[in-house]
């Protein structure tokens, strides 16, 4: 069992180097999946991404906030099937639209400042996912998950 | 950790010919002219490394590569190219430079210039070789002065590197987006009393040389707005051949900032810009430099207190062309600004009057009386006044047309603004011809919707709108039953108008303030000038397609009447392409004219589709509706009110039917064609450049137009 600080340490620095996420949503029970330019908050409470809103992934999410982001370090060698690491995030996203003076849009283009136009458009939309628990993939099948709401 | 600032700039003297990746062709074939004692203006390199520094700490890298990734390069069309170079400067000109690295770069070209003026030039790296040597793809600045100035502009030059011409010639340069660095080379100005090119060998003929002269600087000889005087040598003697004597009427010359044209004085008009003696030493230094450089050089010179100095050199090469090229043709669009007002004057005061007279000339023809002989007579002959001023449009209305870059590209510099399009702000909202006739046909509308008009009030309306603009500008011929057609639709415009759209009124005066106030008021006049400039060339952008169209009409206006008498040409559609074949007809009795292949597309099924296009953002908005692609005019006129219009390539004649539409999609791309230009104007969401938009998206589609990206959503019906 990984300790809980030794975890966000490490979820930590693979959030720092990872740019990219993969979005699960749904429509009707159809699962979806989307790449995005992701940023975490310090305490990994919350993660923030963005998309335009004539999109099947922002349609899904309006219907129903539930998502999962995957976040990995795969290097696509053999290696990966015991040294990679693959994260997945479960929770609602909240609000789905954040205001452009919103701290979470100043950390994620702190992050990807070359997205600034993309996310100052007024036909896109920054979206915080609340984090409700991380399920944390590594050597193989070893798998940890950290409840971020539940006290210990 | 501070930059090491010797890394960053080299003096010219210090470069060493391994050097030439870091300081560029431009820099290495200085450094060795300096070397061979040749005279040099004093100068110093930036090297790659410092563009390398600026692009790795301000995230520039992933938005160029982003701008340049919006679709292949091969299929963007040569104004696509412009907008991407036009951003990326943007995108340059808006970032500042990081601290340390100005510090050091401010700090070496202070101690050398003070605030002397220099000339800041482009030294690519690649550039100035054998293979790789094309003038004209990469910026250059002449009389820049102060450290904070010939950053800016070293910015500039940095950007070049992405400028629509180096695109353009990519392959042949080795342009990779991931790796290319610029150098930059910032030289004293030398501001001689004459200057000029000379080339080691001639163009067409090997066993010559050439010497071209102007007086004062040669910013206008190697822009071709200034004509030189030429002196065409022996190659191996130096012996004179020919001389040709230039109209020698203007003069480069530098201002407080930049240069201008300014007339020659009486006695150098009647003087040769070069004595005997100076075109010999000019021929010598060139063959010195050919042994050197050990191939027939290009060398740029000027004369100062009578010494010969070298301001570049480099290897004779030419762009490779063929006659298929037409990269050439796309280069010679960048005008200077007396070049293109010498052109306005051309184009208002003399082009377009003819225009309009020979089109009223050949209105006044009664077609109806000629014999069938004559009426193919007149068809030839409205052919060739056709095909002559389609000539004049391609030589000088398009070239004319893009005054607005030139303007786009001062406002941006001075200006830097979020969005790089914003000048366009000052450009619209003229008095367009479409606008005018968009005006009149949504007034019409209202009237007949409010029951003011109709029956043989209604006919003289019709006959008022068809005399002060000409039929194809409905998208309609001269037919009875075309009339009858434009009335219909006009019927069914106002009953699903809701409220009659209006132009967009832009802040236009806020505008214009902040741009004067950029110019400062010493420079007043030059503002005025461009702005002027380029309001005509906006506005001509639109407007000539329908002073063509007028010649083209009465051509049309002949071929109708004979298929008025020929019921063999019934089927053919009567537009100028068909020329030919409506004379073919009249002149063989016997033969039949191939009907028009079928133009509508069976949209075949498929398992695979396009769901999210990206193309170039051409007019902010977000609209969604149901798509109706134009492939005739039929669709034209089946276009209902919301529905977004996706189309080919829109012209004047067919943007009739805008004000219905909620958003416009044009497979061509760039901020100057005519679907971006209208949607400007009614401030509808606007996306361009979207490759075979006409096949991917089908009728009936439900689309979402995002103008602020340039995004289009297709969901299949």
């Amino acid at each position: 069992m990984i300790p809980e600080a030794e975890l966000k340490r490490r979820l930590h620095e693979l959030f720092a180097v990872q740019n990219l996420a993969v979005l699960a949503t749904h429509s009707e029970g159809q699962p979806y999946a989307s790449l995005m330019a992701f940023a975490a908050t310090q305490d990994l409470g919350t993660l923030v991404f963005a998309t335009p809103r004539a999109t099947r992934k922002y349609a899904n999410l309006l219907a129903d906030c539930r998502a999962a982001l995957l976040i990995e370090n795969r290097t696509n060698t053999t290696e990966d099937f015991s040294a990679a690491m693959a994260v997945t995030a479960v929770g609602v996203v909240q609000p789905i639209d954040l205001p452009a003076d919103s701290p979470l849009v100043a950390l994620y283009l702190s992050k990807h400042a070359y997205l600034q136009d993309f996310v100052r458009s007024p036909s896109c939309a920054v979206v915080s996912l609340v984090v409700e628990r991380y399920h944390v993939v590594d050597h193989f099948q070893h798998v940890t998950e950290w409840h971020l709401n539940q006290t210990s | 950790m501070a930059p090491k600032s010797d890394k960053l700039i080299l003096s010219l003297s210090d470069v060493s010919p391994a050097q030439r990746d870091r300081v560029g062709g431009k820099a290495a074939s200085l450094a060795r002219l300096q070397a061979a004692q040749i005279p040099v203006p004093d100068g110093l390199c930036v090297t790659t490394d410092a563009y390398r520094q600026f692009l790795a700490s301000t995230d520039l890298q992933p938005q160029i590569l982003m701008e340049l990734g919006r679709k292949p390069l091969g299929e963007m069309r040569w104004e696509e190219l412009w907008d991407a170079a036009l951003r990326i400067e943007n995108l340059f000109s808006r970032t500042p430079f990081p601290r340390d690295l100005k510090g050091a770069l401010g700090e070496g070209i202070k101690a050398r210039f003070a605030n002397r003026p220099v000339a800041v030039r482009s030294s690519a790296v690649g550039e100035d070789s054998k293979q790789r040597s094309f003038a004209g793809l990469h910026a250059s600045y002449i009389n820049i002065r102060g450290v904070r100035n010939i950053l800016t502009h070293v910015k500039r030059v940095w950007a070049s590197l992405w400028s629509d011409a180096a695109l353009l010639y990519r392959r042949e340069i080795g342009l990779d987006l991931q790796t290319s660095v610029m150098a930059v080379v910032v030289q004293e100005l030398v501001q001689g009393e004459c200057s000029g090119i000379a080339f080691g060998r001639h163009p067409v003929d090997p066993g010559l040389a050439v010497v071209e002269a102007v007086y004062g600087l040669n910013q206008g000889l190697v822009d071709g707005t200034i004509e030189p005087d030429r002196w065409t040598l022996n190659r191996r003697s130096g012996r004179l051949v020919s001389y040709d004597a230039a109209q020698r009427e203007q003069i480069v010359v530098p201002t407080r900032a930049g240069v201008t044209l300014r007339s020659t004085t009486a006695k150098q008009k009647k003087t040769p810009v070069l004595a005997d003696d100076q075109v010999t030493e000019i021929h010598q230094l060139v063959q010195r430099l050919r042994r050197l450089m050990r191939t027939d050089p290009d060398l740029e010179w000027t004369y100062r207190d009578d010494t010969l100095v070298a301001l570049q050199a480099r290897p004779i090469t030419t762009a490779p062309s063929t006659s298929r090229d037409e990269r050439p043709w796309y280069l010679s669009l960048r005008r200077s600004l007396g070049n293109l007002q010498s052109l306005r004057v051309r184009i208002e005061d003399e082009a377009i009057p003819a225009m309009e007279a020979e089109a009223d000339a050949l209105a006044r023809v009664d077609l109806t009386t000629t014999s069938d002989h004559e009426l193919q007579t007149e068809i030839t002959e409205r052919q060739r006044v056709y095909r002559r001023w389609e000539q004049v449009y391609w030589d000088e209305f398009i070239p004319f047309a893009h005054g607005v870059r030139l303007f786009g590209e001062v406002y941006n510099r001075l200006l830097q603004p979020d969005d790089p399009y914003e000048f366009m702000g000052l450009l619209t909202a003229q008095s367009l011809r479409s606008l005018q006739r968009n005006k009149r046909l949504l007034h019409l509308a209202q009237r007949i919707k409010r029951r003011q008009i109709r029956g043989a009030a209604l006919d003289g309306e019709l006959d008022k709108l068809f005399q002060d603009f000409e039929h194809p500008f409905f998208g309609l011929g001269h037919q009875a039953q075309d009339r009858e057609r434009l009335q219909q639709w006009l019927t069914r415009l106002a009953s699903s108008m809701q409220t009659p759209p209006s132009h967009v009124t832009v802040a236009r005066n806020q505008l214009e303030e902040a741009y004067f106030a950029a110019f400062g008021t010493d420079d007043g006049e030059t503002a005025r000038d461009l702005l002027d400039l380029a309001r005509a060339s906006y506005r001509l952008r639109d407007d000539d397609n329908i002073v063509l169209g007028r010649i083209e009409t009465q051509l049309v206006r002949a071929l109708e009447e004979a298929a008025r008498r020929h019921r063999k040409l019934a089927h053919l559609e009567l537009c100028q392409a068909n020329t030919d074949e409506v004379i073919r007809a009249l002149r063989e009795p016997a033969y039949q004219p191939s009907r028009n292949p079928p133009g509508r597309k069976k949209a075949s099924p498929s398992r695979v589709r396009a769901r999210q296009l990206l193309g170039q953002p051409a007019g902010p908005g977000l609209a969604t509706g149901s798509a109706r692609v134009y492939e005739d005019t039929d669709d034209l006129f089946a276009l209902q009110n919301g529905e977004i219009l996706i189309c080919d390539a829109i012209d004047p004649n067919m943007t009739f039917v805008v004000p219905l539409a909620a958003a416009i999609v044009e497979r061509r791309g760039g901020m100057l064609i005519h679907g971006a230009i209208i949607a400007r104007e009614y401030g509808l969401p606007c996306v361009t450049g979207i490759t075979d938009a006409c096949t991917l998206i089908h009728t009936g589609d439900r689309v979402t137009v995002d103008g602020f990206l340039g995004i289009v959503t297709v969901e299949r019906r």
